[in-house]
Formats: C-alpha cells, structure tokens, sequence
C-alpha cells in the first residue's frame, strides 16, 4: 500500500479488493479514524466542520435551484418568485440557500477569529492559513454574483457599485469594466456570465477546501494552548471522539439556522431585493449584504486624495489590502507563542480587534455622513494598524506566560495517569 | 457542561451575540434613513411561530382589492387557483376569474383572442404595459402588488400605515400637482390618492367597510400574496426545531458517554 502506516485487513472481500488497488477505506481509517487529534479542543474547533457542512448545503441546494431558475433579465426575478410559489418545496430550498450563505460567512468568521486568537496561522501552519484566506476570497466572489441572481434592486445597484471599483484602475480600468460587463451597463450578458460563474466558483471552492484538509492533515490542528502534542497522552484517535464532538455541534449549529430559515428568512436580506431590478431608479440607499460591510466601510472611508492617488482608488486599494494582508499575518506576527492564552497583551488586542471590525461592519451599514466618516477612517486605521504595527510590535515587547510542559499537563486533573485512558470519576 | 466547556460555548454564544447585533443594526438604516416615523406595530394573525393568515380579513381583503386597487395594481405572481388557499371554494374561485377577460392565442388562423379568465390564468393586469399605467395615472407608475409585504421596510405594518395615513399636509408643506400627503410615505408626498374612504366597498359578508377596517384586510390578503407558503413554513419549521432538540439532546448524552473516560 502506497502509504501504510497502518495496514488494516477488511474482513469484507469486496473492501479488501478495492483497498489493495485504490486505498481509499485506509486513507479515510488513518485521516479520519485513528487521526491524532489533540485532546483539549473546545467548541470552536467545531466551525471547520460546520464550514464543510454549509459548503455542501449551498451546493446541493444550489444544483437544485439552477434547475429552476432562468439567468435572464426578463425572467430572472420571475423565476425566483415560480420556484417561491409553484416549485414543490422551492421555497424551503431558496430560503435554506439564502440564510446558508449568511451563515456559511458567520460560521466561517468564527472560523477565522478562532485562528487569530489560538495562533494558528503560526509555523508551520502558514499555507493552511493562506489556502484558507483563498477560500475566504473566493466565497466573497461567488457570494457577491450570487446575490446578482435574483434580479433585484440590490441585485443590480450592487453588481453596478461593486464592479465599477475596477474603473478606479488608472488607464485600463474602464475598459475593463466593460469586458467585465460584456456591455456598456451591468446586463443581460452580465448576469448570464455571473450565472456561470456562481455555479462553477463552489466547486473551485471545493478543490481548495480539499488542499486546505490536506494540509492540515500534515501538520495537524493547532489546540487552545498553541502548543504541539508531544506524545499520546495529548491526542485522541478523530473517531469516535470529534465525530462526536462535531456531530453534536452541527445539530446546535442547526438549530440556530432552522430558526433563522423558518422563523426569519428574510432577516438578514433585504426588502428592496424584492422589488425587480430597475435601471432608472436608484435606491436611496445601496447596502452589501451583512457579511461585506466592514470591507464596505473600509472601501467608504477614503475621502481624500492621498497624493496622487485619487480617493476612489485609495478606497479600493485599502479594501483590498484588507483581505491581502491576511495573507502575511502569519510572519507579522513575531511572536512565538501561539495561543492568546498564554498572550496577556495580545489577547486584549484581539478584542479590541474584533471590536474594530465589529464597529466597520456598523459603520458599512450607515449613511457615509457626518460623523460616521470619521468613525470608520479611525477603524479603518486601526483594522491596518492592528496587522501592521500591533502585532510585529507585541512579540517583541510582550511577556508571555509560562508554556505548560505538554497538552496533557494542561488539560488533565493533577495526578492522572498519562495515558489518560483510565477509568475517570464522572465530572 | 463542566467547566473546560463553559467558556468556550459561552464566547461562541456572545459571538453569536455579536453578530445579532451587528445584523440588527445592518438593517435599521434601511427603514430610520428615510425621513418617516415607523408606522405603530399591529398585531397580525401571521406574525410569530404559530401564525396563519386570517382567512376571513384575507377574504375581504381580495374584495377591496378586485374593487379598488386592481383598477391601477396588477398582481403579476399570483393565480386565481392559489385563492382556494385562502378558503375559496374550486367553484368560487371560477367564478372570480370568470369576471375577467384574457387575451389568448394565437388561434389556428394566427389571431389572438379574448376569452373568460381560468382558475390556471394569473390575476388580469389593470394596464398592458408600464406606459399606459403612466399614461392613466398622471406619469406615476402603480407598482405590482404580488410582493408588496416582502418590499418594504417594516412589511404589513408600513402598508397598514400607509393605507391609513392620509392626512392634511401642513401649512408649510405645498404638494406637488395631484399628489397627496401621506405621514409614513418616505418624503410624504404620493402619487396616489386615498382610496379607501368609508364605504369605498360594500363588503358581502355585512362587516362595515372603514377606512382601517379596509386597510387591514387588503394588507392581510397582501401579505398572503407577499408569501403564500408561510403556514407551510411556520409549520415545518416547529417540526424541525422540536426534533433537531430532541436529537441534539441525544447527541449531547453519547457525546458525554464517549468522552467520560478520557476526561
């Protein structure tokens, strides 16, 4: 066997037959079965799974939408409204889609965060890291045409904002608005081409989760206290400890989401994408959907030309530059201590840092008028800052408490055996 | 929950936390932006977990809907077959689309042609296209009303409000010609004018037709109009949060009994 580690014998002939020539039952057994995971996981180690399980959902749902949605101008809310009303179930699968992609974005900011804060886009983790911040790009992508589908007011003021950035690009940038648009406004060819798009980009998505896993399952996951297994006593075997773990985290996850589908559909969209898109009426007020107004703000906040930047191109470099920085957090950090748990300082600025985000999202959502300008030019500052100087600075600077010696030592009750496999009191 | 767990579940529960208010303010500039007060929250039969649409309001309000406002509002995503949904007999419902005339065709010479609507037509649009809606309705275009509820900010209760704020426009205020002044209508000023003054229908059922009485029947059959499934999915969804619970709790007991040991 190509990679046998642990050679298994099915009892049954027809697993063992196809074992020998394609290992696919090993490879599953070793990557998911015995795996050694970590001991000490909390319930934020769930969201990687919960993020696989909500990409599956919108593609499932979103094969079986495509089979009755029209990618036509004409016809394009129409058919939103006959899958609503005539398509047997369409409404459920349009709703779990819609409210999919939101959580699918909060599941997978949780996701992010856990990273920030346990250190784990640290050596030798810094491509998991970066394949993730793909992922992460590419579902902005496919979100942002997807929601162009329906044909609504913010369907179409929003594909209208968003894809005239790129004529913020010095000399080339309105040509390549119109190629973007294969016209001279965001239209029929457009959506046609968002379409195709929205169907293919999941499966890209999908390949560079399957790389992301991949990854992973090299150097492991990080835990809560940033330190490496250094023996069996700090792991457990995947299964059946976080199969469990996940399974049980997915049924709450699920039952946050069905109250959502089923009690608020429409919460988190919004009521002007319900009016069909109309190119001589601008809505008064064109808002992205939740899950990109802090980029929204920080694209908003620039307000002055910066030497010969003019500023609506400054605003679409910081914006960007939000999401390429992320790229590089893995070496600004210079601290060597992975988990905030043992960071004292910089645990504090990773809330300061989630505050920031959380007031540029606000800030995303609000008229740019008066005082909010400057609010979100200050966290905007701060979102760079926080990247840019915090973190190279702090591990230079900051005392980290001391490691414990092994995972073992700092999750299990004093005195336990090692193995941790004895008989435990019940807690 | 001991106690290795109860920090981690509650920072994800004030994330979660976070996020609800991070969402709720992503959706109040929408409705405070404009320059209206929020209309007052009714209490309607299809709000909450356990609503359903009031079928008798609904009822009504299709009347006031066939005699009033069709006469300038089509209702484009909506069938005479759906009323049965609303208690209307197969019978009734012929009937109802019998009234009106639909262009067919073309025939086997090639010529359209007229003939009584089908409970399978949708409901008969007042106007061919968008310009002869403008034409008749001094350049304002009445906008279709299959999805009015879902379209606006703040749902039933805006288009109650709505309906139901017709007044003097004040003294410093001047309208612009044939237009009316409304209190919860962004900027005031609306293309139409009030149309459900007492007694604009005489109702089959004996209820007197006020002007609030009107308003909140044609809001409720709209609302039925803006998401016909709603029952559906309220039900539905009771099912499925009640057994994802009890299924959740199960998962949380194996879980426990797997981890006991290593713990």
């Amino acid at each position: 066997m190509a990679h046998g580690s642990s050679a298994v014998e099915y009892r049954n002939p027809a697993v063992r037959w196809i074992d020998r020539r394609l290992p696919i039952f090993s490879m599953m057994h070793r990557e998911y079965g015995e795996f050694p995971t970590p001991r000490n996981f909390n319930y934020l180690w769930n969201f990687g799974a919960l993020a696989m399980f909500f990409l599956v959902l919108m593609i499932a749902t979103g094969v079986m939408l495509a089979m009755h949605y029209t990618p036509s101008t004409d016809q394009a809310f129409a058919s939103v409204e006959r899958i609503m009303r005539d398509v047997n179930g369409g409404w459920l699968l349009r709703y779990l889609h819609m409210n999919g992609a939101s959580f699918f974005f909060i599941v997978v900011y949780i996701h992010m965060f856990r990273g920030l804060y346990y250190g784990s886009y640290k050596a030798p983790r810094e491509l998991l890291w970066m394949l993730g911040v793909v992922i992460f790009l590419l579902m902005m992508a496919t979100a942002f045409m997807g929601y162009v589908l329906p044909w609504g007011q913010m369907s179409y003021w929003g594909a209208t904002v968003i894809t005239n950035l790129f004529s913020t690009i010095p000399w080339v940038g309105d040509a390549i608005v119109t190629w973007l648009w294969g016209g001279f406004s965001v239209d029929n060819p457009t959506l046609n081409r968002f379409f195709s798009l929205h169907f293919l980009l999941p499966f890209v998505i999908l390949g560079v989760v399957v790389l992301h896993i991949a990854a992973l399952h090299v150097t492991g996951s990080n835990n809560p206290t940033g330190i490496e297994p250094k023996g069996p006593q700090d792991t457990l075997p995947f299964h059946p400890y976080y199969t469990m773990k996940d399974t049980f985290g997915l049924a709450v996850c699920l039952i946050l989401f069905s109250i959502m589908v089923f009690f608020a559909p429409n919460f988190m969209g919004h009521p002007d994408n319900y009016i069909p898109a109309n190119p001589l009426v601008t809505p008064s007020h064109i808002v992205p959907e939740w899950y990109f107004l802090p980029f929204y703000a920080i694209l908003r906040a620039v307000t002055f030309n910066f030497l010969f930047i003019p500023a609506e191109l400054g605003g679409v470099i910081l914006m960007f530059g939000s999401i390429i920085v992320l790229f590089f957090v893995s070496w600004l950090d210079t601290s060597k201590v992975r988990s905030a748990k043992y960071r004292p300082v910089y645990k504090w600025f990773f809330w300061l840092f989630v505050i920031d985000v959380l007031v540029l999202g606000y800030m995303g959502s609000q008229p740019a008028e008066g005082i909010n300008v400057l609010i979100a030019q200050l966290a905007t500052l701060y979102y760079f800052l926080h990247f840019l100087v915090v973190l190279p600075l702090l591990g230079k600077f900051e005392r980290p408490k001391p490691l414990p010696r092994s995972i073992a030592e700092a999750v299990l009750p004093r005195g336990r055996s090692a193995a941790g496999m004895a008989a435990a009191p019940a807690e | 929950m001991d106690k290795a767990l109860e920090r981690p579940m509650r920072s994800i529960t004030s994330l979660f936390a976070a996020f609800a208010v991070l969402l709720g303010g992503a959706l109040t500039p929408a409705i405070a932006a404009e320059e209206a007060p929020t209309p007052p929250a009714q209490d309607w039969s299809f709000d909450g977990v356990f609503g359903t649409f009031d079928r008798a309001a609904s009822q009504r309000g299709l009347q006031v809907y066939l005699e009033v406002c069709s006469l300038c509002h089509a209702l484009d995503y909506v069938a005479y077959r759906n009323l049965t949904a609303l208690g209307f007999t197969e019978a009734e419902v012929e009937a109802i689309a019998q009234r009106y005339s639909v262009t067919d065709g073309p025939d086997d010479s090639g010529d359209m042609f007229e003939r009584p609507g089908l409970p399978q037509d949708r409901f008969v649009a007042p106007f061919a296209n968008e310009q002869a809606a403008r034409a008749a309705n001094n350049n304002a275009y009445p906008p279709d009303l299959s999805l009015m509820v879902e379209a606006r900010a703040g749902g039933a209760d805006y288009l109650y409000g709505l309906l139901t704020g017709y007044v003097e426009a004040p003294d410093d205020v001047e309208l612009s010609a044939g237009m009316s002044y409304n209190e919860y209508f962004p900027g005031h000023q609306i293309a139409m004018p009030n149309m459900l003054g007492d007694g604009a229908v005489q109702y089959t059922d004996g209820t007197e037709a006020t002007t609030q009485q009107m308003a909140w029947d044609v809001t409720n059959f709209l609302a039925w109009t803006s998401e016909p499934n709603l029952e559906d999915r309220l039900n539905t969804g009771r099912g499925v949060i009640i057994y994802l619970l009890i299924f959740a709790g199960l998962l949380y007991a194996v879980k426990r009994k797997i981890w006991a040991k290593v713990h």
